[in-house]
C-alpha cells in the first residue's frame, strides 16, 4: 500500500508524546501573541505608583514590576516579540543558507569552494561576540537585532541544503529530468529543493529556539529589545536588579522562556525523528 | 600523517585571514566611531581635538591601508594598543606577564571552558548511550526532558536563582568572583579548596547548557550504528548485549563526536561573555564585554581573532583525534 510522506511523518509524529506537547505549546503560544489585546488584563505600559512591586495577588496574577506595571499583561505582549524576533531571524537565515546551499551544491566548481570557506570563517568566529560587538556599535533596536541573529546563524541550513543537494543531484529523477531538457531552475526548485525541505524545517524550528535564547542574553547585557517595549528578555533583566525583594520578576519570565525553547525543541526533535526515513523502523511506509 | 598535518596547517591561514578581514569590516563599518564615546563623555571637545584623536589612533585612514597596518603588527603578535585611557598593550590584557598564571584572563576563560568541556563529555556520552540503548522508555524520556531544561533555561536567569539558594539562601558556595578577600591568608589546601568552590557554578551552569547538544548527538550516532548490520551480526553469533553495545556499537558510534570537540569551542567562548559578567569572573569575555561597549577597536579585535585561533586549533585538534581513533583513515 503506498502512503503519501506527509501522512507517515504524522502517523510517526502522533506517537511521539514530547513531540506533541511542544507542539501544542508552541500553538497556545501563537494564539496569545495573536489575541494578545484580548488577552491581557491591563495596559502593558500603564504606569501604577501605588502598586509597585507586588507580589503575585488576584488582581495582578504575576505581580506587578518596579513601576507598578502588570506583569502579566507585559509578559502576553512581550510573547509577540519573542516570536518576531525568533521567527523574523530564522526566516533571514533560512533563506541566505538555501540560497548559499543550494548554489554550492548543485553548482559545485570554485563558488562552491568560496562558499564553503566563507562557511568555515564564520562558523571560526564566537558568533555570540560577534552579535553583541554590532548591537553594541549599532544600537539595539528590534530590528537590528532580528537581522544580526539572522545574519550570523545561516551556516547550519547552507550545509544542511549543500549536503542535500549533493546527493539528490546523482539520483535518477533529476537525471531523467535533466535529460528531458528542464532548466536548472526548475530542476532545483522543483525536484531537488522540495525534496530536502523536511530537515531545512527542523533546522528552521531549533533556530526560533536558539533566537529567543539569544535576545534573552543579549537583554541580560543590556542589549536586548529596549524598554519600555515588553520582551521576556527584558523583563527577566528587570528581574535580575529586583531578585532580593521580587521573585516574582525573574522566576515568571525566565519559566516562560524556558517553556518556549523547550517546546521549541522538542516539537523539532520530534519532527526530525518523523521525517528521517534512516530512523524508520524496517517495514514502515 | 605528517603531510596531511601540513596541509590542515596552511588551510588555517586563508581561514585566519578571512577571519580578520571579515571581523575588521564589521567593526569598522558600524555607524559611528570610537571618538564619539569620548565626546560623549566630554561634550567640550572641539572638532579640532576629535580629528587629531582620530589622526593619533589612524581612523582617517583608508580602511585598507588601516587593516594593512593592523596585520603587519599582528604577524608578530603584536595587537596594538587598547584605546582606553590606560593605553596599554592588547596583549598585555590578555595575556599579563606581569600577573602569575592563574590571573591571566585567557588563562581563566580557558581553564572554565576546559572543565565544563570535560564535564560535558563526562555526562552526556553515557546519557546518550543510555537514551539510545532505551529508546522511547521513560528513562529516555526523563533524561531527555532533562538535558532540554538545561539548553532551554537562560544561563543567566538559571545562574541567578542558583546563585539566591546556594549563596544567599544556604550560604555553601561563594557567587562572585575567582576567589575570596582572605584568600592570601589561606593554607595552602585552603586555597586549592577556595579556587574549587568559585568555580562550582560557573562551570555547573556553562556545562549544564551544553550537555542537550553532545548527549542526544550521541544518542542519534548510537541509533544509527544499532541500526547497522555489523551490529545485528554480532548479536547473531550471540554475544552478550553489553559486548555488542559497549565493544562493537559505541567505539563507532564515538567516532563523529570527535569532530564535535573542535565546533564546541566557538559556543563556550561565546558563553563565557554571560557567565563571566555574572559571576564577576575577570576573564576574556567580562574583557570582550567591555572593549564593544567602549568601541576599543584593537581589543575587540585582538580577542575575535584569539576566540577564532583557538577555535581553529580545536578543529585541528579534533581532526588528529579522529585520524588517530579511526583505523580506517588512520592506514592511509
Amino acid at each position: 500500500m503506498k502512503r503519501s510522506p506527509l501522512k507517515i511523518y504524522w502517523q510517526r509524529l502522533r506517537e511521539n508524546k514530547l513531540a506533541l506537547t511542544g507542539g501544542v505549546m508552541i500553538s497556545s503560544l501563537f494564539l496569545i501573541a495573536v489575541f494578545a489585546s484580548v488577552l491581557s488584563p491591563y495596559d502593558p505600559n500603564e504606569i501604577d505608583r501605588n502598586n509597585i512591586l507586588n507580589p503575585p495577588s488576584l488582581t495582578h496574577p504575576l505581580g506587578t514590576d518596579e513601576l507598578g506595571r502588570d506583569i502579566m499583561s507585559r509578559m502576553i505582549w512581550g510573547s509577540r516579540i519573542s516570536l518576531a524576533v525568533g521567527f523574523v531571524a530564522v526566516g533571514i537565515a533560512t533563506l541566505i543558507g538555501i540560497l548559499l546551499g543550494s548554489l554550492a551544491g548543485y553548482y559545485g566548481g570554485w563558488g562552491e569552494r568560496i562558499i564553503m570557506r566563507f562557511i568555515d570563517i564564520m562558523l571560526s568566529i564566537p558568533t555570540f561576540f560577534l552579535i553583541l560587538a554590532v548591537i553594541a556599535f549599532v544600537g539595539p533596536s528590534i530590528w537590528n537585532i532580528m537581522v544580526i541573529i539572522g545574519l550570523t546563524s545561516w551556516m547550519g541550513v547552507a550545509r544542511l541544503v549543500r549536503a542535500e543537494f549533493l546527493t539528490l543531484k546523482e539520483r535518477e529523477f533529476v537525471l531523467a529530468a535533466r535529460a528531458l531538457g528542464v532548466s536548472d531552475m526548475m530542476i532545483i526548485l522543483k525536484h531537488i529543493m522540495i525534496n530536502s525541505m523536511a530537515p531545512v524545517f527542523v533546522s528552521a524550528i531549533l533556530g526560533v529556539a536558539s533566537a529567543i535564547l539569544v535576545e534573552s542574553a543579549l537583554s541580560f547585557l543590556g542589549l536586548g529589545v529596549q524598554p519600555p517595549t515588553p520582551s521576556w528578555g527584558n523583563i527577566l533583566t528587570s528581574g535580575k536588579d529586583n531578585i532580593e525583594v521580587a521573585w516574582w520578576l525573574s522566576v515568571f519570565p525566565g519559566m516562560a522562556i524556558l517553556i518556549t525553547v523547550m517546546s521549541y525543541n522538542l516539537f523539532g526533535e520530534g519532527l526530525r525523528d518523523a521525517t528521517d526515513p534512516r530512523l524508520w523502523r524496517t517495514g514502515e511506509s | 600523517m605528517i603531510s596531511f598535518l601540513a596541509k590542515r596547517l596552511l588551510e588555517m591561514i586563508p581561514t585566519l585571514l578571512g577571519i580578520t578581514i571579515l571581523s575588521f569590516l564589521i567593526i569598522h563599518l558600524a555607524p559611528g566611531k570610537p571618538t564619539d564615546v569620548l565626546t560623549e563623555m566630554n561634550p567640550k571637545i572641539t572638532p579640532e581635538a576629535r580629528e587629531r584623536l582620530e589622526k593619533y589612533y589612524g581612523l582617517d585612514k583608508p580602511l585598507y591601508v588601516q587593516y594593512g597596518l593592523w596585520l603587519k603588527r599582528v604577524v608578530k603578535f603584536d595587537f596594538g594598543e587598547s584605546f582606553s585611557t590606560d593605553r596599554r598593550p592588547v596583549i598585555a590584557k590578555i595575556w599579563d606577564t606581569k600577573q602569575p598564571l592563574m590571573e591571566r584572563r585567557l588563562f581563566i576563560t580557558f581553564v572554565i571552558n576546559a572543565l565544563s568541556m570535560l564535564l560535558i563529555f563526562l555526562i552526556a556520552i553515557p546519557i546518550g548511550v543510555f537514551s539510545a540503548t532505551h529508546q522511547n522508555s521513560f528513562a529516555d524520556k526523563v533524561t531527555t526532558v532533562t538535558v532540554f531544561i538545561g539548553f532551554a533555561a537562560p544561563a543567566f536567569w538559571l545562574a541567578l536563582l542558583l546563585m539566591m539558594l546556594f549563596g544567599i539562601q544556604l550560604g555553601w558556595l561563594p557567587i562572585s568572583g575567582l576567589k575570596s578577600m582572605d584568600y592570601d591568608t589561606l593554607s595552602f589546601f585552603g586555597k586549592v579548596w577556595d579556587r574549587a568552590g568559585h568555580l562550582i557554578l560557573p562551570v555547573f551552569i556553562s556545562s549544564f547548557g551544553g550537555l542537550a547538544g553532545l548527549s542526544r548527538f550521541m544518542r542519534g550516532s548510537m541509533l544509527e550504528v544499532i541500526r547497522q548490520d555489523y551490529i545485528t551480526a554480532a548479536r547473531a553469533k550471540g554475544l552478550r548485549e553489553k559486548e555488542v553495545v559497549y565493544r562493537h556499537a559505541l567505539r563507532n558510534a564515538l567516532l563523529p563526536i570527535i569532530t564535535l570537540l573542535g565546533l564546541a569551542v566557538p559556543g563556550l567562548i561565546g558563553g563565557s561573555v554571560i557567565f563571566e559578567n555574572i559571576f564577576g569572573i575577570p576573564g576574556m569575555g567580562q574583557l570582550f564585554y567591555m572593549s564593544v561597549m567602549t568601541r576599543d577597536y584593537p581589543l575587540v579585535m585582538g580577542i575575535l581573532t584569539i576566540g577564532a585561533f583557538l577555535t581553529l586549533i580545536g578543529n585541528l585538534l579534533a581532526d588528529i583525534g579522529y585520524m588517530l581513533a579511526d583505523p580506517r583513515i588512520r592506514a592511509k
